[in-house]
This record gives structure tokens, sequence and C-alpha cells, in this order.
């Protein structure tokens, strides 16, 4: 699914190689929390992944496709099958949720008896119904993340990325939008997230990969966010 | 791809950017005016070449009595001379395709009419103008042909070509166009830069739904389409002001201002303004793309 062969990215005009010699393997349906201080090359691997940017050397495979072969125009059909969440939301202000979803289907040419229908149904799946007609201010920051997750997962994509998700959110509402990512990875989603919450890490007893510095340091299936704590 | 929604964006951005928007149109609407004005200039040129080059002659001036020409040292042009002179014009057809040998008395006559009212009339004698021969040729711009052969001859004073004087004129003509082209070629460039900027305002202030765009996987068209269509759309107006300004001077300027005012010459007609305007719009709307085109690739890279 997710394939890092010997991967390094040193950024233009940095010595250091945010992501050095990295390999590793994401299966079909995994769960994968991706730990590590900042500045480790966690944010690069998912940039690597969503093809936003370019090895220096190695390769990178996302669904059958080698990413340093893909070439330009290809590139958005790739990120349909990526959906993406971050830790600060990215709504659009002047839209409500039910547009702010529909957006994401209308910029890639989708019908709008097509949208009608599967927005509602999204919104269903993340628990915001009976808010679509609400603006990204009037929400609560959880309700917001769950706007941005409906956006990501509408059109069912095969990957869900999602850097730091519960970064700007209390822990009680974090857990709701963990338990809304389980919900998604067992829909057949693989979801990869980047976090720092130690407590979520452990709880939910996924795989983890640890970054270092830009190197692989664990990855351990059913693992902890660290021993060093 | 769903229209609507493309409209519905272009219809946005153009409201949110609507001082931009208003900056593109007027000065694509003043510099294409100007590049339109300059054209037509250049047609009226034309037309006016058109319209003399079949009206002038090439005037050969015969000695006459008290010329103090080189070639008139003779005197008084002789009869043999002039009978060769005119064997001479014979033979040059088809070039020459009309000769006409206007005596002293006839030009006498012309002379009288041409200035009709002016007091330089009591102070030509009749004997003062020589006699001529009017040629006419096929091809006005061979006139260097008749005069080598005539020009020098004994018994010819002057071989007087009327084309170079309205060339002189035309050449006037065509600098003032030149000027207008290069003002209008500068306010194109300005134009140019005017809209590029107004891209890259455009896609700063949208940088939020282009990056989700991107992100969702929207193709570049997609994502692109709308600030291409916004240029477009604006250098269309803009160069539809700009026709609007061409047909203007062909009403006022030209047919209600010139042309009762020089009556002798011909003005350029509506077919050369239905020939420019069609160049405007493209031209409009064609450099607002291509440098919108361009920007984008720029600022709105995958």
């Amino acid at each position: 699914m997710i394939l890092f062969d010997n991967v390094t990215k040193v950024y233009p005009n940095q010595t250091r190689p945010a992501l050095e010699d990295a390999s590793l393997e994401i299966e079909k349906g995994e769960f994968v929390f991706l730990v590590g201080p900042s500045g480790s090359g966690k944010s690069t691997f998912l940039r690597l992944v969503l093809r936003e940017e370019r090895p220096t050397s190695g390769n990178v495979w996302v669904l059958g496709k080698d990413l340093m072969r893909l070439s330009n125009w290809k590139i958005p059909a790739l990120r349909r099958e990526i959906g993406t969440v971050f830790q600060d939301f990215r709504l659009l202000p002047n839209k409500t949720v039910f547009e702010n979803v529909a957006f994401a289907l209308e910029v890639i040419g989708k019908p709008k008896s097509h949208i009608r229908k599967v927005v509602p149904e999204v919104l269903e799946v993340v628990g915001l119904e009976g808010k679509e007609g609400r603006r990204p201010d009037e929400l609560s920051g959880g309700e917001q993340q769950r706007v941005a997750i409906a956006r990501a997962f509408v059109n069912r994509p095969k990957v869900l990325i999602a850097d730091e998700p519960t970064g700007n959110l209390d822990p009680g509402t974090s857990v709701g939008i963990m338990k809304l990512l389980d919900r998604i990875n067992r829909l057949g989603t693989t979801v990869i997230m980047s976090t720092h919450d130690a407590q979520i890490v452990d709880q939910m007893r996924r795989r983890v990969i640890e970054l270092e510095h830009g190197h692989v340091v664990r990855d351990q299936s059913r693992g902890v966010y660290g021993y060093a704590r | 791809m769903r229209a609507q929604f493309v409209a519905s964006e272009v219809g946005n951005g153009l409201r949110r950017n609507l001082t931009m928007t208003l900056a593109v149109i007027i000065t694509v609407a003043v510099s294409l005016t100007l590049f339109g004005v300059s054209l037509l200039v250049r047609a009226q040129v034309d037309t006016m070449k058109d319209f003399w080059y079949d009206k002038v002659e090439v005037s050969i001036f015969l000695c006459a009595d008290g010329s103090d020409t080189s070639s008139c040292v003779g005197g008084e042009v002789t009869r043999a001379q002039r009978d060769q002179i005119r064997a001479d014009l014979e033979s040059l057809r088809p070039l020459v395709v009309e000769i006409y040998y206007e005596s002293r008395e006839e030009a006498f006559i012309r002379f009288q009419e041409q200035f009709a009212n002016s007091p330089i009339v009591d102070s030509v004698g009749e004997n003062a103008l020589p006699e001529s021969f009017r040629i006419k040729l096929s091809d006005p711009t061979q006139y260097d042909v008749v005069a080598s052969a005539f020009s020098g001859r004994p018994g010819i004073e002057q071989v007087n070509d009327q084309r170079q004087v309205l060339d002189k004129f035309f050449r006037l003509l065509g600098g003032l166009q030149a000027v207008a082209l290069i003002i209008a070629i500068v306010m194109l460039v300005v134009t140019v830069l005017l809209i590029v900027n107004t891209m890259r305002v455009a896609a700063f202030s949208r940088r939020r739904e282009t990056s989700i765009m991107r992100l969702v996987g929207a193709s570049n068209l997609y994502i692109q389409l709308p600030f291409l269509l916004e240029a477009a759309v604006s250098a269309g107006i803009g160069a539809l002001l700009a026709v609007g300004g061409l047909i203007l001077t062909k009403t006022i300027v030209i047919d209600q201002i010139l042309a009762p005012s020089f009556q002798f010459t011909a003005f350029v007609g509506w077919e050369a303004v239905l020939a420019i305007a069609p160049l405007l719009l493209l031209v409009g709307i064609g450099l607002s793309a291509i440098a919108a085109f361009f920007t984008l690739r720029k600022y709105l890279r995958v």
C-alpha cells in the first residue's frame, strides 16, 4: 500500500536531511501512529506520501504507484485516493458545514445529485447530522475537526493522513476524534496519524513508528508512545 | 467539469477583487483603443494611397524660352524633340497607360481654374507656364523607369512625380501611426504587468481554497480555470469597450469631423473597423489569458 525504500529527503539550502535512509511498509487497513519530536521528519514523511515533495533519493510507492515516476498531471488522481486532516482544520470560514464537505466533491467535478446523496451520509458517519447549515465559527474545535474529517473521507479514500489531528483539542474531545478515526479505519481505510499525544497512542495500542532526526528508530506493532518518559 | 461551479467562482472572484478588476478593464480598454486607432490610421493611409495613386501623374515639363536648366541650353523645345518624346513614351507601354499633351494655353486655363479665387492668378502671365506631357503609369511605383529615361534629355526641363509629394505626407501619417502603435504596445505591456499582479493578489486571497483543492485532488485545470476566466472576462470587457471606442472614432472623428472638412480625399470605411474589432478582442483576451497562465504556473503549483 505504502512503501518507503531507502528514502532520503534533503530540503534545498539545508545540510541535514529531514529524512534519511528510511525504509518501511504500511499495509492496507493498518492504523499507524507516527511519533517523534518536532523536526524528526514526521511532516516530511506525510508530504512525501502526498507527493507534495519528491525524495532526494530512494523510492516511494503509494497505492501501487511509483511516485518518483508519477507525472505531474497524475498527482490529482493520486490525491483523490488520500484524505488529509490537519491540526488547524483548514475549513473555509464563509462556507457552511455542508458546503465545506461538498467543496471537496465539487472541485473534482462530481455531479450535484451525487453530492446531495453522499454529503449527508458522511456527516452522519462523523456525527454532525443536524449541523449542516452551521459555519465553522459556530462550531467547537472538535466539531470543526469532524467537518475536516468528513471532507477528507467523503470521497472514500483508501488512505487517510492525519497530521496531529488532536493537537488543538482538549483530551475529552480528542477521544471522540480518535473513536471516529478508529471507525473510519474499521471501514477499510488505512490511517496514518502523526501525533505528540502519548495518552492516545498508549490507549489505542496500534502500530507505532518513531522517527528521530530523520531516522526510523522504532517500528512496533501494538506499541506505546515511548519508553523514555 | 461543472460549469455552474466554475461560473460562480469566477463571479465571486471578480466581485471580491473589484478595484483590481476595474483597473484591468480600464487599462485594457485604453491600450486596445490606442492600438485600434493606430491600426485605423494605417488603414486610412492605405485608403488614401489607393485613392491618390490612382490619380497621380508623372509630368514631363518641356523647355520653354528662358528655361535655365542645362538640358534646355538649346532654347525652347523643338517640334522634332517633342515628337521624339511622344514616340518614346508610346514605346514604354504598357507601363505607360495614358499620355496626354498639355500645351501652354491649356496649362494656363487649368491654372486659372485651380486658383480661381486666388490673387496669384493675376501675377502669372499667359506664357509663364511650360507645356508638358502628363502620363499615367499602370504601376505608380515604377516612376524611376520614366525618370531615368527622360530627365536630362535635351528639350526636357524637368520630370516630376506627384507621388513623391504625396509620399512625404504619407510618411508623416505613417510616423504618427508608429508613435500611436508604440504607445499602444507600451500600454499593452503595462496591462500585462497589471494582470500578472491582479492574478497574484487573487491567488493569494484564495490560497485557502486552492490549497484545499490541491489536497482533495482537484485537477490543475479546475484550480486555474476560474482565475484564467476572470482575467479573460475582465480583459474581454475592456476589449469590448475598446471596440466601442473604435466605433466612436469612426462615427464621430472620421465621419462627422474629418470627412466634411476634407472632401477631396477618401476615408476608411466600416470594413476597416470590422477587420480591426475582432483583432482587438483577440489580442485583449489572448494577452490576459497568457499573462494569467504564466502567473498561475508560478503561484498555483501542484
